[in-house]
């Protein structure tokens, strides 16, 4: 697949500063899942320096089309038809090959296809909310997808989450695991969401939010979106550590 | 101004909410025909080498109450202490063996189970032997960035003594908080993210 030498060195310690601290009251659910002692700094071992990689061959042809992937024959998912793409990066800007994205959003009306979802906004027959994809060489990825609808929830009387797709990603170490969210330029729900509040950077918090890409538009079809998505670096191997006579 | 050192800072985390199954385990949460089988759901393909475990628990909150949308997901080594991973410089890991398991956590007892293998030994950067252990990443509602821990095994007291990682646990009787009690083939390890019997979470 590659002739890059797989990456061995340990990852470059979390900013646990730029990311979200675990107890945040304001997002309620936080305050009785929030572990209270300190976390135990421990450098990568074997453990969290490997991690699961996974092929092309999981992949199914309509995994990347949230548009028909749950449709029936010859129909399409109802809203904005959009295009998210970008790439993969690491702290050191190299690019993410091979990274598994997942990604899961409510449809056009801001309804999610789950049992416990109480929302009164319509279902679409044609839309699960369901994708994945598999970066290529660069890191590069991209899906075609519906816009989701803003919705409501049940924290503050009168909470609403932007509209926002979720994203899981796999890099190659088990200390690279991430899920975080998209949201979109100009939403107008963005300052005022408790979830996005647990990142305290605003830095962080632009980080999070796609521009509108005419460039990559497709005419007549989709508009395009682009969200690079960032994984913790690793040291180079060179100068490691070895055991002598290794 | 000189060069920066590093060029981008790692995109913050954001909770996986109480969705999370639609991408992660679709099938789980009724939504079928998009993907074959949820990722992660069997560690075993064929004829895994090893002695075979059942690992199950449940994940408590603050009043002890089990998380019911809760997603765990467990990497561990082969039973030669070999990874599946394109990091492992050792050698080939056991092919019947992905090392790497998700499960949703039930939405009626709260309980996550996976089947899987009894690891070998890892060892440590400075070459000592780690005891055996699963890693566990914890996500759901509520969990800001995603949880690590590690579950030993009862059965490894020796091994678990001489542990690096469980060496570096200041307070003893939290060591326990990271062993999962095994019983027969099935082990059971519950996390508790509150309370005086907090488990110990790693920042790795
Ligand atoms: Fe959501």
């Amino acid at each position: 697949m590659s002739n890059r030498k797989p990456e061995t060195g340990a990852f470059f310690q979390r900013d646990r500063a730029w990311q979200p601290d675990a107890y945040t009251p304001w997002y309620k659910t936080s305050v009785l899942r929030s572990p209270e002692k300190a976390l135990l700094s421990l450098g990568n071992t074997l453990s969290e320096m490997t991690g699961p990689v996974f092929g092309h061959d999981l992949l199914g042809e309509l995994d990347d089309d949230l548009i028909h992937n749950f449709a029936k024959p010859g129909e399409s998912a109802i809203g904005p038809r959009i295009i998210v793409h970008g790439r993969i990066l690491d702290e050191r800007g190299k690019g993410v090959a091979g990274a598994l994205l997942e990604f899961w959003q409510a449809n056009a009306g801001g309804r999610y296809r789950h049992k416990k979802e109480g929302y009164v906004a319509a279902l679409d027959p044609n839309f699960g909310g369901c994708g994945r994809t598999i970066t290529d060489e660069d890191g590069y990825y991209s899906f075609r997808t519906i816009r989701p609808g803003p919705y409501p929830w049940p924290n503050g009387v009168n909470d609403w989450r932007p509209a926002h797709i979720h994203f899981s990603v796999f890099g190659h170490g088990f200390a690279q695991r991430l899920i975080t969210q998209m949201y979109f330029e100009g939403d107008p729900l963005i300052p005022l969401c408790p979830i996005i509040k647990t990142i305290s950077d605003p830095a962080a918090i632009d980080q999070l939010i796609a521009p509108l890409d005419m460039a990559n538009t497709i005419p007549m079809d989709a508009s395009a979106y682009k969200f690079d998505i960032v994984l913790r670096g690793r040291r180079s191997t060179m100068f490691e550590n070895r055991m002598e006579g290794n | 101004m000189p060069q920066q050192l590093i060029q981008f800072k790692e995109s913050a985390s954001q909770t996986a909410g109480p969705y999370v199954h639609i991408g992660c385990t679709p099938n789980f949460a009724e939504i079928s025909g998009v993907y074959e089988e949820d990722l992660g759901t069997r560690m075993l393909i064929g004829d895994a080498k090893g002695e075979r475990l059942t690992i199950k628990g449940r994940i408590l909150d603050g009043t002890g109450t089990p998380l019911k949308d809760a997603l765990v997901e467990i990497w561990q080594a082969d039973s030669k202490g070999l990874y599946n991973s394109p990091s492992e410089m050792r050698g080939s890991s056991d092919p019947h063996f992905t090392g790497f398991g998700r499960c949703a956590t039930d939405m009626a007892s709260g309980e996550f189970s996976f089947e899987t293998v009894k690891p070998g030994r890892v060892p440590f950067p400075d070459g000592r032997l780690m005891a055996p252990h699963v890693t566990f990443w914890i996500v759901a509602r509520g969990i800001n960035i995603g949880l690590h821990t590690r579950m030993y095994f009862s059965d490894e007291a020796g091994a678990n003594g001489e542990d690096p990682v469980l060496a570096r646990i200041e307070h003893r009787h939290r060591v326990d908080t990271l062993i999962g009690k095994r019983e027969g083939d099935v082990v059971t390890f519950d996390i508790h993210l509150q309370g005086d019997n907090e488990t110990v979470f790693f920042d790795i």
